[in-house]
């Protein structure tokens, strides 16, 4: 009913529209006006209505600088982030200037140059001298910014860490963040995406938990064949089955090549992994190791004006040092729950705009105390081992608690 | 040479006589007729993606409030009670961008301009192939409904956003759209590509073969001359995005792994190893780049004509206007990468990226202050051409000068995919574009259609629309600026976000008025074409060939012999010359100088 309703309303509006425009277009043949002849007054109008446009422009920017300059981003908390907003407001001062005088010079000459029957506009095909005025300028101009802001992006993208830069893991994937820290080590442990199972959703290897890994991918192999042979399935079904048989071959190949190997990776042992927030000290350099599960991400700090993209198959890098501390910060905005956070900044799926972490900035000693609270990866194994003894990894049970 | 150019033309009279609807009006050779159908067919697809672009407005406004007019359009499936699905969002967000960026801006605006004006306004009987540009028309025409058609898929259109980045546009299981949406967009986009190329080389060759007696490369109007450029832009890049396109196939039917590594989604660890990601942004911003000059130049040559004829002054610095477009066209190919200082490439390469970006601006702020000089000491007629040109000439400034803080890579790591972005883009290529295609189209309608549009309801639109898009992208930069990243279906999960909101609200307001600004176009442009004034054969006083065509179309364009150029298009209000205005047609007296 209301969908008819709707329809009568439009149908009524054209007819409406339709009877306006013939009044409109009668009342037109008495005046005989030619379209293309502009009146002087619509003239003198549009000119005018040019530049108060102009000039109402310019009073909505000057009232949104104003009037929004809470919702702008507060001081940078990171060493290099003072860097970037001097340059920024550098940029900004030649924006401005620049988009207040050539947009006024615009309006106020279509507004000064309306049309005038006693007038001949005045024959000006080039002049040398003023086209050489305004290409050496912006040149100039861009020079400066140029040089200014690369000599900034080469200071920034020295990703290689310092002596004691603290080197953090960062994983994304639909929808989370994970962050793992390397640990007493200092060195974070090796990882692939084979060996990504639920309790250990980074794919970090260590030494103890191959075996199991390995062991699961035959029982799931062995299932799926099995179910080939005992049940009757429709041939899609079955050819479904049998590439996925295929693909869990692939991945045991590659798990039993690290087993193979003969290499050491207890690296992982003391590394621990964390959701939901997580810490850094403040005053330290802290390099990220940014990975992705699955798409593209983009991990973004706005608050420490980093960002780097988090791409599957390789690892990304940014580094940087958080100047204030969680605490501070609070005092320095006013409030008492703000957070420092971190983004998903790239389209990743349907859940891409609630994809984010809070960071704490600590002293020093918050940083290494609430560290210590955190269980290590080793002790997370054994721990989802105990609560899910259901799940096949016996096998996997046995070889920890020998150890 | 003459005479069989003549006979020529008096068979293409004689067979105009006894065309069929069907050869006249749909399968039509006439590049008359095919730029018409260009216009009307992107009018459709623009009045789609404005749709669209309001119905997320409405989501980003007002997050999670019910609207019965979503659920009319959406159905119960997308939009149930009214609300707006989050992937229904993503969808829209991304084919809004499609359509806009190539159904509308591309294929529109040079479909248009280019079929029309350029054997108008070089003095050729019509385009070097009919029969190509007839195919460029259908394949344009099919690529449009196909790609509409992805909207109305059980598992929702594309919804990775116009840049469709594998592994998301890739994979299926990353989300609906990725699957049938996302091989209709792929299939769209391959003809669309091949509509382009075979528009793209006809306009090539009929610009260098095809112009009449007299008409050099230096007094050819600008417009054919940023139609020429683009359409060079247009041949060397299209075929990267045709390259990247064909391995996204590959990967997402065959099993291949050019952009696929390392992978585990949906509790499945994929087989592919060994691809990049990195490797589809360098295709797809190889054409993704020169593809905004492929919008905004032939925008820039309406403009350079429009203001030029209405301010009855020669365009300022012709051959610094040429030189400027050729430096755009050429720098366009060496910074594609700025659109990925933080996609992991090595940070080496953003320095240069860097350099070669911020180039773009000398030439284009040379173009800036030509048009400004243009205007000055004119005698400045407001039609509402002009005027979509002027705020062209602003919003080109504006959204350009965003662009000096984008380029900076140091700068760009804060407000990368943020809405500064967006608020830049639209500005400097979205409005622009837009107001170009306005402009010629109010400008060229009497050449259309034989009839002149309403001034009045020309204004209404304009005053509307100015201020709508500027109402529209400002605030958007406040928004960047926050740190409010784009393609978020709300903000209201973030504490840190929820300053932004009543200039979400804002933004939308403003939205809603410019998409009923559209009205008035519309309304417009329909009940002109058939009851508008009838036009004479030169109203704006202008100098260039395609007025001295009889109103009515004929197949030939000239009657007669074709013109014979004597002179630059720009002589406006020459000293020592009674009228204001001297046609290229006229020759030059004994003791004038050319210019």
């Amino acid at each position: 009913m209301e969908k008819l309703l709707l329809v009568l309303v439009i149908i009524l509006a054209v007819i409406g529209v339709a009877q306006i425009a013939k009044v409109y277009q009668l009342s037109m043949g008495i005046g005989n006006k030619r379209e293309e002849e502009i009146s002087p007054a619509a003239n003198k109008m549009n000119g005018a209505l040019l530049l108060i446009f102009c000039l109402v422009l310019f009073a909505f920017f000057i009232w949104e600088l104003i009037s929004h300059q809470d919702i702008l981003l507060p001081v940078a908390a990171s060493a290099h982030g003072q860097e970037v907003d001097t340059l920024m407001n550098f940029n900004w001062i030649i924006i401005f200037t620049v988009f207040f005088i050539v947009n006024f010079l615009l309006f106020f000459f279509s507004y000064k140059y309306a049309y005038d029957p006693k007038r001949k506009a005045y024959y000006l095909a080039h002049n040398n001298k003023l086209e050489l005025i305004w290409t050496v300028i912006p040149s100039i101009v861009l020079a400066v910014i140029i040089i200014y802001g690369l000599r900034t992006w080469n200071q920034i993208t020295n990703f290689e860490g310092g002596e004691d830069a603290l080197n953090v893991e960062l994983y994304g994937r639909q929808f989370d963040w994970t962050v793992r820290y390397p640990g007493d080590d200092a060195v974070l442990g090796d990882f692939n995406f084979t060996m990504i199972t639920g309790p250990n959703p980074m794919g970090v290897i260590s030494n103890e938990n191959l075996p199991g890994r390995i062991k699961e991918l035959q029982d799931e192999i062995q299932k799926s064949e099995d179910d080939l042979v005992n049940n009757i399935l429709p041939h899609s079904q079955a050819m479904e089955i049998e590439e996925k048989i295929g693909m869990r071959r692939r991945q045991l190949a590659k798990v039993i090549a690290y087993e193979q190997s003969g290499r050491d990776f207890s690296a992982s042992d003391d590394d621990i992994i964390v959701k939901g927030e997580f810490h850094i000290p403040v005053n330290r350099e802290v390099r990220f190791n940014i990975r992705s599960s699955d798409v593209i991400h983009s991990a973004y700090f706005p608050h420490f004006r980093a960002q780097m993209n988090a791409v599957p198959g390789m690892t990304t890098y940014f580094k940087f040092t958080p100047t204030i501390t969680t605490d501070s910060m609070r005092t320095i905005v006013k409030d008492p729950d703000f957070n420092f956070i971190l983004l998903c900044n790239k389209v990743c799926g349907s859940a891409h705009y609630n994809m984010q972490m809070d960071i704490i900035v600590d002293t020093e000693e918050d940083y290494e105390k609430w560290l210590l609270d955190q269980k290590t990866f080793a002790a997370t194994m054994v721990s989802q081992i105990e609560k899910k003894p259901e799940t096949g990894k016996l096998e996997e049970k046995r070889i920890i608690a020998e150890k | 040479m003459a005479a069989i150019t003549e006979a020529h033309a008096s068979q293409h009279a004689h067979h105009h006589a006894k065309e069929s609807f069907v050869s006249k009006y749909v399968f039509s050779q006439d590049h008359k007729m095919i730029s018409k159908q260009f216009l009307i067919t992107a009018i459709v697809m623009a009045i789609i993606a404005m749709m669209l672009s309001v119905f997320f407005r409405l989501q980003l406004g007002w997050p999670g409030e019910s609207f019965e007019i979503l659920n009319f359009f959406l159905g119960d499936k997308w939009a149930p009670d009214g609300v707006l699905d989050k992937n229904m969002y993503l969808s829209l967000v991304t084919i809004h961008g499609t359509i806009m960026v190539f159904f509308v801006l591309t294929g529109g605006l040079s479909g248009t301009f280019s079929n029309l004006l350029i054997p108008l306004q070089i003095g050729a009987r019509d385009m070097a192939s009919g029969f190509l540009n007839m195919l460029s028309y259908w394949f344009f025409f099919i690529s449009s409904i196909i790609m509409v058609a992805s909207l109305f898929v059980e598992s929702g259109a594309a919804s990775g956003g116009w840049t469709v980045y594998p592994p998301l546009s890739a994979l299926p299981q990353a989300m609906p759209g990725s699957g049938l949406g996302m091989s209709l967009w792929l299939i769209s986009i391959t003809i669309f590509i091949a509509s382009s190329l075979l528009g793209s080389l006809n306009y090539i060759v009929t610009i260098l073969n095809l112009r009449t007696k007299g008409m050099k490369m230096t007094r050819l109007p600008l417009t054919i001359w940023a139609f020429f450029i683009t359409a060079i832009l247009g041949v060397l890049s299209f075929p990267v995005l045709f390259a990247a396109a064909l391995l996204l196939v590959m990967d997402r039917t065959l099993g291949t792994s050019f952009y696929l590594s390392d992978i585990y989604i949906g509790g499945e660890a994929l087989d592919p190893v060994g691809g990049s990601p990195i490797l589809y942004e360098h295709l797809f911003w190889f054409l993704g780049h020169p593809e905004v000059y492929i919008v905004i130049l032939p925008a820039l040559g309406i403009a350079s004509e429009v203001l030029s004829t209405n301010s009855r002054k020669p365009i300022f610095g012709y051959r610094a206007m040429i030189g400027s477009l050729l430096a755009i066209g050429f720098l366009s190919f060496i910074v594609w990468a700025h659109h990925m200082f933080i996609s992991g490439m090595n940070p080496f390469l953003g320095s240069v990226f860097v350099f070669t970006t911020l180039l773009i601006a000398i030439p284009s702020a040379v173009k800036a202050f030509n048009y400004i000089t243009t205007l000055w000491k004119g005698n400045i007629i407001f039609t509402p051409a002009m005027l979509f040109s002027i705020a062209l000439v602003s919003t080109f400034v504006t959204g350009g000068l965003t662009g000096i803080i984008l380029a900076d890579a140091t700068l760009d790591i804060q407000v990368h995919d943020t809405y500064f972005v967006v608020a830049h883009f639209h500005v400097v290529m979205g409005l622009s574009a837009i107001f170009g295609m306005f402009s010629g189209v109010y400008h060229w309608f009497p050449k259309m259609y034989g009839r002149m549009m309403n001034s009045k309801l020309g204004y209404a639109h304009f005053w509307l629309t100015v201020i709508g898009g500027y109402g529209v992208f400002f605030p958007m930069h406040f928004v960047g600026v926050a740190g409010a990243p784009r393609r978020y279906y709300q903000y209201t999960d973030f504490p840190m976000f929820d300053g932004i909101q009543d200039l979400n609200v804002i933004i939308s307001l403003f939205a809603i008025m410019a998409a009923f600004a559209q009205g008035i176009f519309l309304f417009n442009f329909f009940y002109s074409i058939y009851r508008g004034q009838k036009a004479i054969q030169n109203p704006w006083k202008s100098n260039t060939l395609e007025w001295t065509t009889p109103v009515e179309h004929i197949h030939g364009n000239w009657p007669g012999a074709l013109p014979v150029v004597y002179r630059w298009p720009y002589d406006y209000s020459k000293p020592g010359k009674e009228l204001d205005y001297v046609p290229q047609t006229v020759p030059l007296s004994p003791d004038e100088e050319e210019h």
